[in-house]
């Protein structure tokens, strides 16, 4: 059973996202997800001032059985990535939520998070 | 789970990476059972034997393994295999899973003429490869085979957790270790036996998964990757087990002008400095990024901790500064020698 926190924003594609006051938010990969890759040795994000479209390819997680496209959930300018995943990918495994995520995201439309899915469809969705 | 030649096999018990790193530091159990065996009997084994197989198996003595490789007429291999030999006339070969039915067809039809027959035992044995530097000492708690005796590429009949196995020091990682072939039935009694055993010597359950990085990693070769039906044993660098000296076997005449005359491609092992995996079909380029051949195998080395992996290249390019586009970034292949990292065989 993966873990589905009831705080975040998830995409059908198993990205989360978490919404801050300020109107950014931190994305990443589900729990489901880094589960379903397996070992993730590579973990490729893109430029600081990049601009998402949502549904936009961001980048590319790597596990010893694929390589895999990983989606924006929500269009916006990215502000941060995550240095630490370059050298350790596998804190996208060990720790989904917190020290795998990938991209500080500000967002073009706030309320764009609502459309997203809820923890509880998304574990529907994974069920 | 994945299905492996019509087997439900599990890449992956826990991690890859972690089963791989347990066989390199301590060990693993690896269910093998999918693999084929074959009987070889008769008074013409040998003789047989000589004309199928490319290695020199009057080598053999009751007691030794013999890795080899079998070839069509053109030189490119139907497979690689062990050959046990048991006794006068009585042999017992190890083959791929996924080769089984075309081996044995491919065996039988070579036999004719030969005073001897070839018998598929493939579903009467399951297998088991306890493997890395403290498998020994865990397979000796269960037998009273005394394994210090039993030497790399040697095999003795013995009893393990009260099963009869064959007992075979041989493997596919690289490390120490044992290879145990019992009755389809015992199978599971063993696993269960070695697994609860297997606490004090780290013991990890290891899949497909591991076994393929662990193989690489050793610089072993795979069916269907460095050695195919139209990859010759010379061209994949296994000239070591083509003895043209025992005279003429099948393909022995067009891999003796291989040899004589160079080969058109080769195998290559390489890494790349990178942890992008080069997987099996990129291109490989030379300095003004034309294709000189493609990736066969690749994997990440979870002991040197980047991409690791096999190309078939033009022989005339392995001088050259070769490369790799991974999703716009040119990486530089760097060619080793296999084994990747240092191995400690018994």
């Amino acid at each position: 059973m993966s873990n589905i926190p009831a705080d975040l924003k998830y995409a059908k594609s198993h990205e989360w996202l978490k919404m801050a006051a300020d109107g950014t938010a931190l994305v990443g990969i589900t729990d489901y997800a880094q589960n379903s890759l397996g070992d993730i040795t590579f973990v490729q994000v893109p430029k600081v001032g990049t601009a998402l479209r949502a549904g936009e390819t961001f980048g590319v997680v790597e596990s010893v059985k694929a390589a895999s496209d990983v989606y924006a959930p929500v269009a916006g300018t990215v502000l941060e990535v995550n240095k630490a995943l370059d050298a350790n990918p596998e804190k996208v495994n060990q720790s989904p939520y917190e020290e795998g995520w990938m991209l500080k995201l500000k967002l073009t439309n706030p309320a764009d998070a609502f459309a997203l899915l809820g923890a509880e469809d998304y574990g529907k969705l994974t069920a | 789970m994945v299905d492996f030649a019509g087997w439900d096999m599990p890449v992956q018990y826990r991690s890859i990476l972690e089963e791989h790193k347990a066989v390199r530091t301590r060990c693993g159990l690896f269910d093998v059972s999918h693999m084929g065996e074959a009987d070889v009997k008769g008074p013409e084994a040998l003789k047989f034997l000589q004309h199928l197989v490319t290695n020199d198996c009057s080598k053999l003595f009751p007691g030794r393994v013999l890795y080899t490789v079998m070839c069509y007429p053109h030189g490119g291999v139907v497979d690689d295999l062990l050959v046990y030999m048991r006794g006068e006339g009585d042999y017992l070969l190890c083959i791929n899973a996924g080769n089984i039915a075309k081996d044995i067809t491919w065996m039988q039809e070579q036999a004719k003429g030969f005073n001897c027959t070839v018998v598929d035992r493939s579903p009467d044995y399951a297998q088991l490869a306890v493997q890395g530097p403290t498998a020994a000492a865990l397979v000796q708690t269960l037998t009273r085979t005394n394994l210090a005796d039993l030497k790399y590429y040697h095999f003795t009949n013995g009893e393990v957790a009260g099963v009869p196995c064959i007992i075979s020091r041989t493997g596919y990682t690289g490390e120490d270790g044992v290879e145990l072939y019992c009755a389809s039935a015992d199978g599971v009694r063993l696993a269960e036996a070695v697994v609860a055993a297997g606490g004090p010597f780290g013991l990890e359950l290891t899949g497909l998964g591991a076994r393929d990085s662990l193989r690489l990693e050793a610089g072993f070769p795979l069916y269907g990757h460095e050695i195919t039906e139209l990859i010759t044993p010379i061209t994949a660098g296994l000239g070591w087990v083509v003895k043209f000296d025992k005279g003429p076997f099948i393909g022995s005449d067009v891999l003796k002008a291989e040899k004589e005359k160079g080969s058109a491609k080769k195998i290559v092992f390489f890494k790349t400095g990178d942890r992008r995996i080069v997987r099996a079909e990129t291109p490989v380029l030379n300095a003004a990024g034309e294709a000189v051949g493609r990736v066969v195998s690749g994997t990440l080395s979870p002991i040197i901790n980047e991409a690791i992996g096999s190309a078939l290249v033009e022989a005339a390019v392995v001088k050259d500064s070769l490369a790799v586009d991974i999703r716009g970034t040119l990486l530089k292949l760097h060619l080793v020698k296999p084994p990747f990292v240092p191995l400690k065989k018994n």
